[in-house]
């Protein structure tokens, strides 16, 4: 009973401890990050946690933002949607943070994209594709943007290159059910091929934590494609192209973004080889914002950054653009500010936002060739 | 018929793997009557182990093998003697919620930067892969590996059950721990003994599984170690035939049910399979029926 | 008569206090949005945890799916309230009953078969339920589009405030304190601790083994309209087997069969979770699932039988006179 109560007595004291948000000094800007620092996808959170803090060190370094210096708060989500919840909530109500970069996956954004809106914080993530992010149910959240591509953009220029740059007529597709990333790419991409007078051989769905594909890949094998479309991340593109190789199937494989680090090629090794992804940039890219920002990480982190943390970069950059341009810690200006943004040069492209928070930006095709990746060509949205 | 064969080929492969984690749950659910769910987290410790040494220290296979054994007996040892042995007269929930931590510890503690860290690693391939075909099958040499190796695990933990005298003792343990200790043995050693003998069980399956599936994370081991635990459980548990038998099974429904229902579902059809067996025989395949003292 | 008119205006007085007070807090600033939000989940966890305390700790249950039920209720609640749309409160009401009610009726099919295991492979078996429901759950929307299956659920309102969970906290309590100190309770009980010397006292174990599954896992489809609707989204990811775990963790942390305890830990681990977001320095906020696992493990070496043993609050307790 004792033990009881004094457990109750810390609580309470806990609760106390921690009374409503402080409002900030003048000169200082609050910002949060929520990322997964724990849990599953802590690789992916990390990336995202190193750009951030790279991108608020440089602004820093300047001086800070309209004349006030960036103070950071970090929370974990553990890529729960209860805990992304809470610990938005968090940085609003407790730290009283102005502005929030976050998510990572669809799954923790949404939930705090809802609680943004309801309390009109900008949150801006990197790297959360679902549509609902920006726009629910026919509303948009006007406080919600993001730095890269909807699941729809993707799924159609891969459909489109396919069909019509490797002159493919049967696909097959083979997603994760439980992650909407890939769900929601592999959907896009089977109607738009079919649309575009293709067909769809073998549409085949596997788990999270599933290592063997291959059942799946006999599957497809026996359905005869000319390509194979795998909307995932590198870890598991990796394990499936090489389980591809050894059921020995020919075709050629295709994915979006997830494809995009040097882990791929590990994994795979020549399995992957002649593959084609459609990306943000290319890595021979000679614009200046590439080479820095590749170097900068590199020295930092001593790894070469995969496409979340540049797009957890970009997404941050974005926002302190925004609070430049707003001059002011005020969460309305700064929303304002973001909305109106536009020919942002990023590490991913020139942004524009359109109407929805998503950006306008171009993507462009790379083919994994002797084990580097070379650029192909350009789409255009 | 030759895709037929050859899913039955990718089954056969599937369910050798499950049976590898498999037979280390099943020794130990039998001797003590504990849902280890820390076995699939020393079996990611083995596969990481496997990872660092080859990768490292270019270890011949041999060696490779034999420190991911070495490895996860002492961490299985001390897990059993810090965070079981404890509880080993309170009631066996107890246990169950220690080991729900020891898993939660393991994993999150190993994929700290500090620690292993998070990454997906791609772990290196000892030799090279070689596909043979027969007669329009693929059988690659790595397939050939798993079933060797679980084979060989299989007739030794049959031997050291049957044919020595731990094994009697971990059998008089299993039958009824209080008047096995009366009756002379040490139970304590035994306990050690079993926990050790798991964990060496999942160090050989964490490399194997790094070598089939080339790719280690610290979050790797639970749904195997769940899906082996299902295995072990629907072959009878805490017998070590049984639960190579009930990992096939396995294996051959989740692959049969991608290859000719739906890949969407198999997961569910899977665990439809596996309660439809417990309701037809409420001990498992070759579990012995289960007296009831009145 | 008049003894349990004045039961009903103590617990009236009781629930208008609690729920008063922390309202009263929430809207003059001393507990900030933040906490608000923690404790709803908590009592929401709590319903959910004297559920899994029914089938478990008095039936002698042992299940690892009850996070399936969870799910079940919150998707019925929440498809309910947005088919029919508007937020008024007594559809929200009927909807978490209708939730609670969607959890029993599964519970009642699954159970005919698999309430005849025992021990360890009924756990198999409702570990394999879950999955099974993870699976629909992920997969929901090729039947359902409004599920949004492995995309989650959106556009649901937020209704669940803190009277609603105070309230619903306070029934499951005196719903569950009544039960068991009630010959369906000393039934469920007996079951528990011998099912073979109840059988043979004529007690009809499967059909209070029913009885025991089906109540549990109707508070937790309560319980889960009750989090669909304080978070507004729904994932199949909130309801694996992981937080199947998390409630047996608490339930056995509070102590088998001890409502006290299980009240006190569901709300101790929310607390924690939390808390320690709060209390780490900002370079250490990737230690908290190291930290919980270790405590957990720690406080279940000092307190093998629960934090609570035996002993209840006084209003929990049985009257003898009854």
């Amino acid at each position: 009973m004792r033990r009881g109560l004094s457990l109750l007595a810390l609580v309470v004291l806990l609760v106390g401890h921690f009374p409503g948000c402080k409002s900030p000094p003048a000169k200082e800007i609050r910002i949060g990050l929520i990322t997964p620092l724990s849990g599953d996808v802590k690789t992916f959170g990390e990336s995202v946690k190193n750009a951030f803090e790279v991108a608020v060190e440089e602004a820093n370094a300047k001086g800070g933002v309209a004349g006030m210096k960036i103070a950071t708060f970090l929370v974990d989500d553990r890529n729960d949607p209860t805990e992304a919840s809470n610990a938005a909530n968090l940085l609003i109500n407790q730290h009283g943070v102005k502005a929030i970069v976050g998510s990572v996956t669809s799954k923790t954004t949404i939930p705090v994209s809802d609680l943004a809106q309801s309390l009109r914080i900008p949150t801006i993530t990197g790297t959360a594709t679902n549509p609902k992010v920006t726009v629910a149910d026919g509303k948009r959240k006007d406080y919600m943007f993001r730095a890269c591509y909807t699941d729809s953009f993707q799924g159609t220029v891969m459909a489109k290159f396919a069909r019509g740059t490797l002159n493919a007529t049967a696909a097959a597709v083979l997603y994760d059910a439980s992650n909407d990333y890939s769900k929601g790419i592999a959907e896009v991409f089977r109607d738009a091929f079919v649309r575009m007078g293709g067909r769809v051989t073998a549409y085949e769905s596997y788990g999270k934590d599933d290592v063997d594909f291959s059942a799946l890949l006999t599957k497809v094998k026996a359905a005869k494609p000319d390509v194979l479309f795998l909307p995932d991340y590198y870890n598991k593109v990796g394990l499936i192209a090489k389980q591809a190789k050894e059921t020995g199937f020919q075709g050629a494989l295709i994915g979006p973004d997830g494809w995009d680090s040097p882990e791929l090629v590990k994994v795979a090794g020549d399995a992957i080889e002649g593959g084609y992804f459609s990306n943000h940039y290319s890595p021979e890219d000679t614009r200046p914002e590439v080479g820095n920002w590749v170097k900068k990480y590199k020295e930092k982190f001593q790894q070469t950054p995969d496409a979340l943390g540049t797009l957890a970069y970009d997404a941050t950059n974005m926002l302190l653009e925004a609070i430049r341009k707003a001059n002011s810690a005020d969460p309305g200006k700064i929303r304002d500010a973001l909305a109106s943004l536009s020919g942002f040069e990023g590490v991913t492209g020139k942004f524009t936002m359109d109407e929805h928070g998503d950006p306008i930006k171009s993507a462009v095709i790379i083919q994994i060739k002797d084990g580097k990746q070379k650029f192909l060509q350009v789409v255009n949205p | 018929m030759e895709y037929f064969a050859q899913q039955v080929i990718n089954g056969l492969q599937l369910g050798f793997v499950y049976a590898l984690i498999a037979l280390g749950y099943t020794m130990v659910y039998g001797i003590v009557r504990l849902i280890n769910f820390a076995h699939g987290d020393v079996f990611m410790i083995g596969a990481f182990i496997g990872f660092y040494t080859i990768e490292r220290y270019h270890l011949p296979l041999a060696l490779v093998f034999l420190s991911a054994v070495a490895g996860c007996t002492v961490l299985a040892v001390l897990i059993e003697q810090l965070a079981y042995r404890p509880l080993r007269h309170a009631p066996k929930i107890a246990s169950l919620i220690t080991a729900i931590g020891v898993s939660l510890f393991l994993e999150y503690f190993t994929s700290l930067r500090q620690v292993f860290g998070p990454n997906f690693y791609s772990f290196p391939r000892p030799f090279p892969v070689v596909i043979w075909e027969v007669g329009g099958i693929l059988v690659t040499n790595i397939q050939a590996v798993i079933l060797v190796v679980t084979v060989l695990c299989l007739l030794f933990l049959q031997f050291i059950v049957f044919r020595t005298k731990m094994g009697r003792g971990m059998r008089a343990v299993s039958y009824d721990y209080v008047t096995a200790g009366l009756m002379g043995v040490n139970v304590n050693r035994v306990i050690s003994f079993t926990f050790g003998l798991g964990a060496a069980l999942a160090g050989v399956g964490g490399v194997l599984y790094g070598i089939a599936y080339p790719q280690v994370n610290t979050f790797m081991g639970f749904m195997p170690g769940l899906k082996a635990f299902t295995a072990a459980v629907l072959g009878g548990i805490g017998n070590i035939p049984g639960a190579v038998l009930g990992a096939l099974i396995m294996g051959q429904s989740e692959t049969m049910v991608s290859a000719y229902l739906s890949s969407t579902y198999r997961d569910g059809i899977a665990f439809v399979i596996l309660i439809l067996v417990l309701l037809w025989k409420p001990t498992g395949i070759l579990g012995a029926p289960r007296a009831e003292k009145v | 008569m008049a003894e349990s008119l004045r039961n009903l205006a103590r617990i009236l007085a009781a629930y208008a206090l609690l729920a008063g007070s922390i309202v009263l807090l929430a809207a003059t600033g001393v507990v900030n949005p933040y906490w608000v939000q923690i404790l709803e989940l908590a009592c929401v966890v709590a319903i959910s945890a004297q559920g899994l305390n029914v089938i478990y700790g008095y039936t002698g249950l042992f299940s690892l799916g009850h996070a399936a039920f969870l799910g079940i209720g919150a998707y019925t609640a929440a498809y309910l309230m947005k088919t029919v749309g508007g937020q008024s409160q007594v559809l929200f009401f009927t909807a978490l009953l209708a939730g609670g009610g969607a959890a029993a009726v599964i519970a009642c099919l699954i159970g005919l078969p698999a309430l005849r295991l025992t021990s360890d492979y009924l756990g198999i078996a409702t570990l394999g339920f879950g999955i099974i429901m993870k699976v629909v759950f992920d997969n929901a929307d090729s039947f359902l589009p409004e599920l949004g299956g492995a995309r989650g659920m959106t556009g649901i309102t937020k209704m669940t405030t803190v009277p609603w969970v105070v309230f619903f906290l306070l029934v499951s309590l005196l719903i569950v304190r009544n039960t068991i100190h009630s010959s369906y309770g000393r039934a469920i009980i007996s079951i528990r601790e011998d099912e073979i010397a109840a059988e043979t006292m004529g007690i009809d174990t499967f059909r209070y083994k029913m009885v025991g599954f089906v109540m549990g896992c109707a508070f937790a489809g309560v319980a889960g309209g009750l989090y669909a609707h304080l978070y507004a989204f729904l994932h199949p990811s909130n309801f694996d087997f992981f937080k199947s775990i998390d409630i047996l963790v608490i339930v056995v942390l509070g102590g088998l069969g001890n409502m006290s305890g299980v009240l006190v830990a569901s709300f101790g681990w929310i607390f924690l979770l939390e808390g320690l977001r709060v209390v780490l320095p900002p370079g250490y906020v990737e230690l908290r699932w190291v930290l919980i696992p270790v405590l957990l493990i720690v406080t279940m070496l000092l307190r093998p039988q629960g934090l609570f043993g035996t002993r209840e609050f006084p209003f929990l307790r049985g009257r003898l006179y009854r």
